[in-house]
């Protein structure tokens, strides 16, 4: 067996994701990712099943392993029990570990998804908040989301008086212990450790791109940046 | 024969001792749906639900964009069963669909390898000393409300009729991927006939919509969403459910997922914007709610108590065809009735006339 093969088997979605494909490519007509980029969750399975270390390893640097939307639509149509996106979600895990995940635009956005959505729940205790969504990043949430936003106290408080204040209810500012235990979960569990990973890799690659490092200014580029080759 | 075909999914649903987990997207863009079920469960049904301040996300969404490891969130999972645990509930509610799925698939993975299962109970005790029992049942919200579907149904204050015509109203259901994708056996109807939705529609009047792409995904796909760049795909795949569905003249969609009632909100307008194509009656959306949103006009609930002036789409047409008694000069309106200003028009409200 290849190494990148017994790793990548270490990840109990591997176990359950991956047993025998017969390359009959029912994930691949079924997935929306494979609608709309040149994408083909049957060749990556297909391709992980050789076990061939160089064969995986251009996997973990490639555009291709960062297509899928993850909505596991491929999972209940395999007739062999297979999940392509669990063996994307193990590729994924395997990229960052090891820092292939900066070698290709779309697997460089991971910075942005770390900083924006892994910070926020550090800080919050929620994936997403309103003062979060800013208008002007997300164009496509229209004029009702911007006076949403700038009135979020008057809005939120109509359904709940605890708004960003202890309490139950919606939009509840979560409590220190609580967000403490969360930090701590994430210490214990390694979700700190490919933090720490992904931003490593990151400001390595932000340099050799003409970065001064992982900044703001690296973030806005992972965020935006499409080379529109990926149809 | 194939109509009842979901009957071969069934599954248990608590008739009762709800624990909510709240869901991160729902509460952010619909706080008034949570609010909802709350009042629904809690007073119309007088059934027992706690509300816990000390619950937080699951991290489904980081998990999903793979910057959250499994071992965490299976962890983070745990400390919500601890926190469900030490309130004295068993039952689960649950008010996402990303979180659903990343509940069952944490339990699945503790019963098929024990040895995971230890280490997330270790790993929980040395993060917060805490200790958990696993639910007895997880239900979605959504799997409570068509629970008590019949009973809703008998104090309805509005059938899903058109008051104009007389006919029912026609419903586009979408249960959001991971609902049955995941786990069929959990989703009731399973991933091929799921009920869930359909199944309120039917008990309250309407008629549910079948079109080709009913099973396709809204478009999310999670970092196809998150990163500016790539959010091409999300609106590319729900346009292809909303050029499926428009043909069928439907009145109204309702979604399990708050993600997805979020975007096939939010990408009506885009697509309207960008293109000049609607999707609905005279020009304009076709309205989106929530199950919640659908429950309570059923039940006579005010539209801006439930926050429906927080859609892009207006919904007035089909409060018009069900008949609710609203006051439109009060959309905008905050507490004790105060004006703040209102959102600046787009095409997807304007219409033709």
């Amino acid at each position: 067996m290849g190494k990148y093969y017994d790793m990548l088997m270490e990840d109990v979605r591997m176990r359950e994701g991956l047993k025998a494909c017969m390359n009959c490519g029912v994930c691949t007509a079924v997935c929306p990712a494979a609608e709309f980029y040149n994408y083909d969750p049957r060749q990556i399975v297909s391709t992980v099943q050789t076990q061939d270390d160089d064969a995986i390893e251009a996997l973990l640097r490639s555009e291709t392993i960062w297509y899928c939307g993850e909505c596991m639509s491929c999972r209940p149509r395999c007739p062999r029990g297979n999940t392509p996106g669990y063996v994307i979600q193990a590729l994924r895990n395997l990229s960052q570990k090891l820092g292939f995940f900066t070698e290709s635009e779309k697997g460089r956005q991971q910075f942005a998804l770390k900083k924006m959505i892994g910070e926020h729940i550090l800080n919050t205790g929620y994936c997403v908040t309103p003062r979060m969504v800013l208008p002007e990043r997300h164009q496509e949430q229209g004029p009702v989301w911007k006076w949403i936003h700038e009135h979020d106290k008057e809005v939120y408080t109509m359904f709940n008086p605890t708004y960003m204040n202890e309490g139950p209810g919606a939009m509840r500012r979560i409590a220190d212990d609580s967000l403490q235990e969360i930090r701590r979960i994430f210490e214990v569990t390694g979700g700190m450790e490919m933090f720490d990973a992904i931003e490593r890799y990151s400001d390595k690659k932000a340099r050799e791109l003409g970065f001064d490092g992982a900044d703001e200014k690296y973030l806005m580029y992972t965020y935006t940046e499409n080379n529109n080759c990926h149809h | 024969m194939r109509r009842n075909s979901w009957k071969e999914y069934q599954k248990e649903v608590a008739d009762d001792r709800y624990y909510y987990l709240r869901s991160c997207i729902r509460q952010n863009f619909f706080p008034g749906s949570e609010k909802a079920f709350l009042k629904i469960v809690g007073e119309e049904l007088g059934r027992d639900i706690f509300d816990d301040p000390a619950h937080t996300s699951c991290t489904g969404i980081g998990y999903h964009s793979d910057i959250v490891p499994y071992e965490t969130i299976m962890t983070v999972v745990a400390r919500q069963f601890a926190m469900m645990t030490e309130a004295g509930y068993e039952n689960a509610a649950v008010s996402c669909i990303t979180s659903f799925g990343v509940y069952t698939e944490t339990l699945e993975t503790w019963n098929e390898f024990p040895d995971i299962e230890a280490k997330v109970r270790e790993n929980l005790y040395k993060a917060t000393g805490r200790e958990f029992r696993k639910p007895r049942n997880v239900s979605h919200a959504s799997d409570i409300i068509f629970h008590h579907r019949e009973e809703i149904g008998r104090r309805a204050k509005h059938r899903l009729v058109n008051r104009f015509t007389g006919e029912p109203l026609r419903g586009v259901e979408h249960i959001g991927c991971h609902y049955a994708k995941i786990f069929p056996r959990e989703g009731i109807g399973g991933v091929e006939f799921p009920y869930v939705l359909a199944g309120m529609i039917e008990a309250w009047g309407g008629s549910v919509v079948d079109y080709p792409e009913r099973r396709h995904c809204c478009g999310f796909g999670f970092r196809n969403y998150l990163v500016q760049a790539n959010r091409g795909y999300s609106v590319a795949n729900s346009q292809k459910k909303f050029e499926s569905m428009a043909p069928f003249k439907p009145d109204f969609i309702v979604a399990n997922c708050p993600g997805c009632a979020m975007f096939l909100d939010r990408w009506q307008y885009t697509i309207a914007e960008i293109e000049g194509t609607t999707y609905g009656e005279d020009g304009r959306g076709i309205p989106v709610l929530t199950y919640e949103e659908l429950a309570g006009l059923v039940l006579g609930y005010d539209p801006w108590e439930l926050g429906l002036q927080m859609h892009q789409v207006d919904v007035e047409p089909l409060l018009n065809k069900l008949g609710v008694d609203y006051d439109p000069a009060a959309k905008y309106l905050v507490t004790n009735g105060r004006y703040i200003g209102c959102p600046e028009p787009a095409m997807v409200n304007m219409g033709a006339e």
